[in-house]
C-alpha cells in the first residue's frame, strides 16, 4: 500500500532570496531519487507539503512549471516554525517533498480561452507555474489572449523580477506591472494598485474569457466589483484558496469549507463554488 | 432548593425588565439527570428557564471573560469568589456586573450518586438533605452530605464573598474541616513514590483540556500546551508530557484557585486533578495566609512584593 | 452463516487461546468506569458494562501513532530521510465492542479509505482487526442508536455478534474472519439456528423498545447548506460551550488528527495525534488569521460535519451512530439529539 504521508526526499539545489526584505526565498529541489520526480508529475495551480525533517510540514503553492523539468521550485514566505526552519537552510541540505497535491487550475476548461491572471504580493507562485506553462511552445497555441496583472507594494517586493522583465517585452502575453508607490526614478511600470489597474486595462467579461485570482484577502475583495462590472461570470472567476492544512489528502479534517476539503477537492474553485460554501478561508 | 429557584427568576426577570443589566447568565434544566446547562437569559420570558438545584457545579465566572456588556450573573461561594479573582485580574469590570448571590450547601458528584445505584442513573430527587436516585436497578435515597463533590465537602466559603443581592439568607459556613489530608498525604511520599502516584493519577489523561477550558482562571488566549515557538510540551499522550501539562497548569492556578471543582468536575475519564491546585492552595496559605477571591482589596501573593514574604526557598 | 453457543464456563479458556493468535483488546474496568484496553496475558474481558466511556476507536486508530522515523545525524547516510515506521503486530480482535462503536468503524472508513487515497496505518490495522460485539440486551437512556441507523442488536461492521443469554452466550457468525476467530477460540458448539435467532430476536425487540430518544435526520439533506450555516440557534447552542475536546476524543466517529514531528538528540519520529475541531488552533493561519475563530464557528462546524457535510458528501446517513458518549461527558451538557432535531427542523415549519 502506497504512504501518502511518505515525502520524497529532495536535496535542496539553489536558494534565491526573492524581496528586499529578504521574507521571500525561492527553493529548487532535486530529487534525490530519479524516478521519484517522475511520480511527482503535476499541473499547474497544485501544491506540495514541503517536509523539513525534524520540525514538520507546510503546504505551499508549487511554482516551477510542469514544463520544467530536473527540479522542482517554491517560494516560501516565513511566517512559522517550518518556514522559519526552511528559510535557514542552505544548498546540500536534505528534506523532503510530498505530493503534488491538490486539484490545480482547470487547464481542460481553460484551453482555447483567453486568459486574465490578476495576482498580488506572495500569491504570485502558482500564477508563474500557470504563465510559464502556458506560455511554452508546446501550449501556447492552446489559448486565446493573455493578460497578467501582478503588483506588489514595491519594486522590491515583486517575485521573479527578471522573468518579469522578459514577459514584458514579448507580444504573445500582456504583462501590467504595478507597485503601491516607489521613489525609483527609473521604474517603468505602473504605479497604483491592482483593482484600478485591472479596471482600465482587462477585457471584458465573455464565455470566452477567464479570470485567476490570486493575493491578499484585501486586494480580492477589491478586485472582485470590478470584475462583476467588466461582466465576468462568477463560474468564470477562478482562485486559489489557503486554510491551515496538515495530510494535504482530505484526512485530517481541518481545511475544509463546507463539505469540500480545500487541500484535495480544492485549493482551486470558481468563485460561483466558493459562493455557496461557508466563508472559512 | 425551590425558593432560591424562584428568587433568582424573580430577580432575574426584574434586572432585565428594569433594563439594569443586558442579559443574565444562570443554569437552566440539562437533558439528561445532573446535568444543566449554563444558559443566558436574554429578556424577562427566558428567566423563567432559570433553575437552581445541586447539579450546578460548572463555574458561570467562565462566561464573564472579556464580555461587554452589563450582565446579572447567579453565583454561588466559589462563583462570587471568582468573579472577585476576574475583577482584580481585569477579565470584567465590577460595574458592569449585578451578582445575584447563592448561599450554597453544595453540589453533588454524579459520580458518586452513580457507584450509589451501580450504575445508570433515571432521575435524582432532592429533598432538604435527602436524594432520592431513581435508576433500572431501583430507587435509592442517601444523605447529600455522602455524595457531595469533594471541593463542597471541603469548602469554607459557602456563602458569596460579594454579590449585589442573595436569594437567601447566609447558610452556616463549615468548620472543623481538615482541607489538605490529601495534600499531606502526598507531601509524605518520598520523590519516587510522588512520581508512581502522579503517573498512575494521569495515566487516564486524553489530553481532551476539558479541565483547562472548565477552569475560569484558564482564559489565556493562547494557552503554553498550543505554543509552538518554542513548543514547551508534546503534542502526545506521553507521560511526560501530561504530568508538565498538569502541573504547569496548576502552577499558573496558584494564589488564583478557588477549589470551585470544575476541573475534576469536566474530566471525562474520571482524573482527580484537583490534588495539584489543592497543594498550591495549602501553599498560599501556609506562606502568605492567603485564600483566593475573599476580597477586592488585597492584592493576590503573586502580584505583589513584601517585604515580609517568605524567602525560605532561597538556598 | 452458524451460530455457536458459548457457554461461560468454556469463555475463560477460550479467551486465553484467542491470545496466541491475536492481540486481544477488550474492555476492562478502571477507576468508575469501562474502557478499551489490550489484554495481558491472564486478564479477562469485563463484559458487566453498559457502554465504556471511550470508544473503541483506539484500537484501531491510536490517540498517539507513530508514522515515521529519521536521523538527523549526517555521518549516517540517510540522514534527515524518512522512514516508515515498522508495524510488527499482527491480527488482533476487539472483544464486546458496541455495535455503535463497530457501525462507527464503516463511516470513518468513508474518510481513511478512499479512492484517491489510503491513510495506510488505518486501513491496515481495520484490516487485521476482526470485531466481536457484544448485543446490547440494556441500553442506556442517552442511547439513539435506532434513529441513528443502527440499533442494539445491529449486526453493520462486525464479524460475530454475540448476544448474552442466560448463563450463555450466542455468537452469531457473520464474516468468515468471525469464523476464524471463534475456531481459534475453540468455541464450536453449533446452535440450532433457527432456535437461536428466535431468542436473539426475542431479546433485540426488547432493547430496542428499551430506546427511548430519538432524532430526527430526514430534513438534512434537503437542507441548504448555507441557510443552515448561518441559522440563528448557533449562538444559543455554542453558549455553554466551553470547547474543551471531549465530545470529539470519545466520540467514536471523529478522525480529526495532527501531525508533528518531535525530536530526542538526532532521532526524531513524526507522529499523528487526535485532534479536535473544538480547538482554535486546529484551524490557525501562519498569519494569524484563523477562518474558526469564535466557539461559534467551531461548534457548528463540529454538529455541521456530522450532520450536514458528511450527509450531503456521502449520501449514506450522518457521521453519528448514537452512542451517546458526548451527551452523557459533555461537561455542559450540549447535547448533539436536541442540535440535530433543531438542524432538521430549521425552516420547514414557520412558527
Amino acid at each position: 500500500m502506497e504512504n501518502p504521508y511518505l515525502p520524497y526526499p529532495v536535496r535542496i539545489d539553489e536558494v534565491i532570496t526573492e524581496t528586499e526584505d529578504k521574507n521571500l526565498k525561492t527553493f529548487k529541489f532535486v530529487f534525490l531519487n530519479e524516478s521519484d520526480e517522475t511520480k511527482f508529475a503535476y499541473r499547474a495551480g497544485q501544491f506540495a507539503e514541503l517536509s523539513v525533517t525534524g520540525k514538520g510540514e507546510i503546504p505551499i503553492g508549487i511554482a516551477s512549471s510542469p514544463t520544467e523539468k530536473g527540479f522542482v521550485k517554491f517560494t516560501v514566505n516565513k511566517v512559522g516554525l517550518v518556514s522559519s526552519e526552511l528559510h535557514n537552510m542552505q544548498a546540500g541540505d536534505i528534506m523532503g517533498i510530498r505530493g503534488p497535491l491538490g486539484n490545480s487550475y482547470p487547464w481542460d476548461v481553460l484551453e482555447g480561452k483567453n486568459v486574465v491572471i490578476i495576482g498580488g504580493g506572495f500569491a504570485f507562485t502558482t500564477l508563474r507555474s500557470s504563465i510559464i506553462h502556458m506560455l511554452h511552445p508546446d501550449n501556447r497555441a492552446k489559448f486565446g489572449d493573455i493578460h497578467v496583472f501582478y503588483g506588489a507594494r514595491t519594486p522590491g517586493m515583486l517575485l521573479y523580477r527578471d522573468e518579469l522583465a522578459a514577459w514584458e517585452q514579448r507580444d504573445d502575453i500582456n504583462v501590467h506591472i504595478t507597485v503601491d508607490s516607489t521613489d525609483d526614478p527609473n521604474w517603468k511600470y505602473n504605479v497604483g494598485l491592482i483593482p484600478p489597474l485591472a479596471e482600465e486595462k482587462a477585457p471584458p467579461g465573455d464565455a470566452d474569457t477567464y479570470a485567476i485570482v490570486c493575493g491578499p484577502p484585501i486586494m480580492i475583495k477589491f478586485t472582485q466589483p470590478v470584475l462583476d462590472n467588466l461582466g465576468y461570470d462568477h463560474d468564470h472567476i477562478i482562485m486559489s484558496l489557503e486554510n491551515r492544512m496538515k495530510c494535504g489528502i482530505g484526512m485530517c479534517g481541518r481545511c475544509n469549507i463546507g463539505k469540500d476539503f480545500v487541500c484535495k477537492d480544492g485549493p482551486v474553485f470558481t468563485l460561483a463554488e466558493i459562493n455557496t460554501r461557508p466563508k472559512e478561508y | 432548593m425551590l425558593q432560591y429557584q424562584d428568587k433568582i427568576q424573580a430577580i432575574a426577570a426584574r434586572l432585565l425588565k428594569e433594563c439594569k443589566v443586558d442579559l443574565v447568565i444562570g443554569f437552566r434544566r440539562g437533558t439528561v439527570p445532573m446535568m444543566n446547562e449554563p444558559y443566558v437569559a436574554r429578556t424577562a420570558e427566558q428567566t423563567t428557564n432559570l433553575i437552581w438545584d445541586s447539579h450546578c457545579g460548572i463555574n458561570l465566572t467562565n462566561y464573564l471573560t472579556d464580555r461587554k456588556e452589563k450582565i446579572g450573573i447567579v453565583a454561588k461561594g466559589c462563583d462570587s469568589r471568582n468573579i472577585v479573582t476576574h475583577i482584580l485580574e481585569n477579565k470584567i469590570e465590577r460595574d458592569q456586573l449585578y451578582i445575584i448571590g447563592v448561599p450554597c450547601q453544595g453540589m453533588v458528584d454524579k459520580r458518586k450518586i452513580a457507584q450509589a445505584v451501580n450504575g445508570a442513573v433515571d432521575q435524582v430527587i432532592e429533598n432538604g438533605n435527602e436524594i432520592t436516585i431513581k435508576g433500572p436497578a431501583g430507587d435509592k435515597t442517601v444523605t447529600k452530605a455522602d455524595v457531595l463533590q469533594n471541593n463542597c465537602s471541603l469548602c469554607k466559603h459557602r456563602n458569596p464573598t460579594i454579590h449585589d443581592e442573595m436569594v437567601a439568607e447566609p447558610v452556616a459556613e463549615q468548620t472543623d474541616i481538615d482541607a489538605y489530608e490529601s495534600v499531606r498525604a502526598i507531601e509524605a511520599m518520598d520523590i519516587d513514590a510522588k512520581r508512581a502516584y502522579f503517573e498512575k493519577l494521569l495515566e487516564p489523561c486524553i489530553r481532551c483540556y476539558a479541565c483547562r477550558n472548565a477552569c475560569p482562571l484558564c482564559y489565556c488566549p493562547t494557552c503554553f500546551v498550543d505554543e509552538h515557538r518554542p513548543q514547551w510540551v508534546g503534542k502526545s499522550t506521553d507521560p511526560v508530557d501530561n504530568m508538565t501539562f498538569h502541573f504547569l497548569r496548576a502552577y499558573h492556578c496558584a494564589g488564583r484557585c478557588t477549589d470551585c471543582g470544575a476541573c475534576e468536575r469536566a474530566c471525562p475519564v474520571g482524573i482527580k486533578v484537583r490534588i495539584f491546585t489543592k497543594k498550591l492552595e495549602k501553599d498560599c496559605l501556609e506562606l502568605f495566609g492567603w485564600e483566593a477571591g475573599l476580597s477586592l482589596d488585597t492584592r493576590p501573593p503573586l502580584d505583589v512584593y513584601r517585604p515580609e514574604d517568605p524567602d525560605d526557598f532561597i538556598k | 452463516m452458524k451460530t455457536i453457543t458459548i457457554e461461560m464456563s468454556q469463555w475463560a479458556a477460550g479467551i486465553a487461546k484467542l491470545k496466541d493468535a491475536y492481540r486481544v483488546w477488550s474492555p476492562v474496568r478502571e477507576n468508575d468506569y469501562h474502557v478499551f484496553k489490550e489484554l495481558n496475558k491472564d486478564a479477562l474481558p469485563d463484559l458487566d458494562f453498559s457502554n465504556t466511556r471511550l470508544s473503541a476507536k483506539q484500537a484501531i486508530y491510536p490517540q498517539t501513532q507513530k508514522m515515521f522515523e529519521y536521523t538527523l545525524d549526517e555521518s549516517r547516510p540517510d540522514h534527515h530521510i524518512m522512514h516508515e515506521a515498522p508495524d510488527t503486530t499482527g491480527p488482533q480482535a476487539v472483544i464486546g465492542i458496541r455495535p455503535c462503536d463497530a457501525a462507527a468503524f464503516l463511516l470513518v472508513q468513508k474518510n481513511f479509505n478512499t479512492p484517491q487515497y489510503k491513510d495506510p496505518y488505518w486501513v491496515k490495522a481495520y484490516e487485521k482487526t476482526t470485531l466481536v460485539g457484544l448485543a446490547c440486551n440494556n441500553p442506556c437512556s442517552t442511547c439513539f442508536c435506532t434513529s441513528a441507523g443502527g440499533g442494539p442488536f445491529d449486526e453493520k461492521g462486525l464479524d460475530v455478534l454475540l448476544v448474552a443469554d442466560k448463563d450463555q452466550y450466542l455468537a452469531k457468525v457473520l464474516t468468515d474472519k468471525g469464523a476464524k476467530l471463534l475456531d481459534a477460540a475453540g468455541f464450536k458448539d453449533e446452535a440450532d439456528a433457527a432456535g437461536a435467532q428466535v431468542t436473539i430476536d426475542a431479546l433485540r425487540e426488547k432493547a430496542d423498545a428499551a430506546i427511548n430518544s430519538e432524532i430526527a435526520t430526514d430534513q438534512l439533506g434537503a437542507q441548504e447548506t448555507l441557510t443552515l450555516y448561518d441559522a440563528p440557534f448557533w449562538e444559543e447552542v455554542a453558549f455553554a460551550c466551553i470547547n474543551c475536546g471531549t465530545c470529539t476524543y470519545l466520540c467514536p466517529t471523529c478522525w480529526c488528527f495532527d501531525i508533528q514531528d518531535e525530536v530526542r538528540g538526532h532521532n526524531g519520529v513524526r507522529m499523528r495525534n487526535w485532534d479536535s475541531c473544538m480547538f482554535p488552533l486546529f484551524t490557525l493561519h501562519g498569519s494569524g488569521h484563523n477562518p474558526r475563530d469564535t466557539k461559534i464557528h467551531r461548534v457548528r462546524q463540529r454538529f455541521m460535519h456530522k450532520l450536514k457535510y458528511f450527509v450531503d458528501k456521502y449520501d449514506d446517513g450522518i457521521q453519528c451512530t448514537g452512542c451517546g458518549r458526548c451527551v452523557r461527558a459533555c461537561p455542559v451538557n450540549i447535547d448533539i439529539r436536541n442540535v440535530c432535531n433543531q438542524m432538521n427542523r430549521f425552516g420547514t415549519c414557520p412558527a
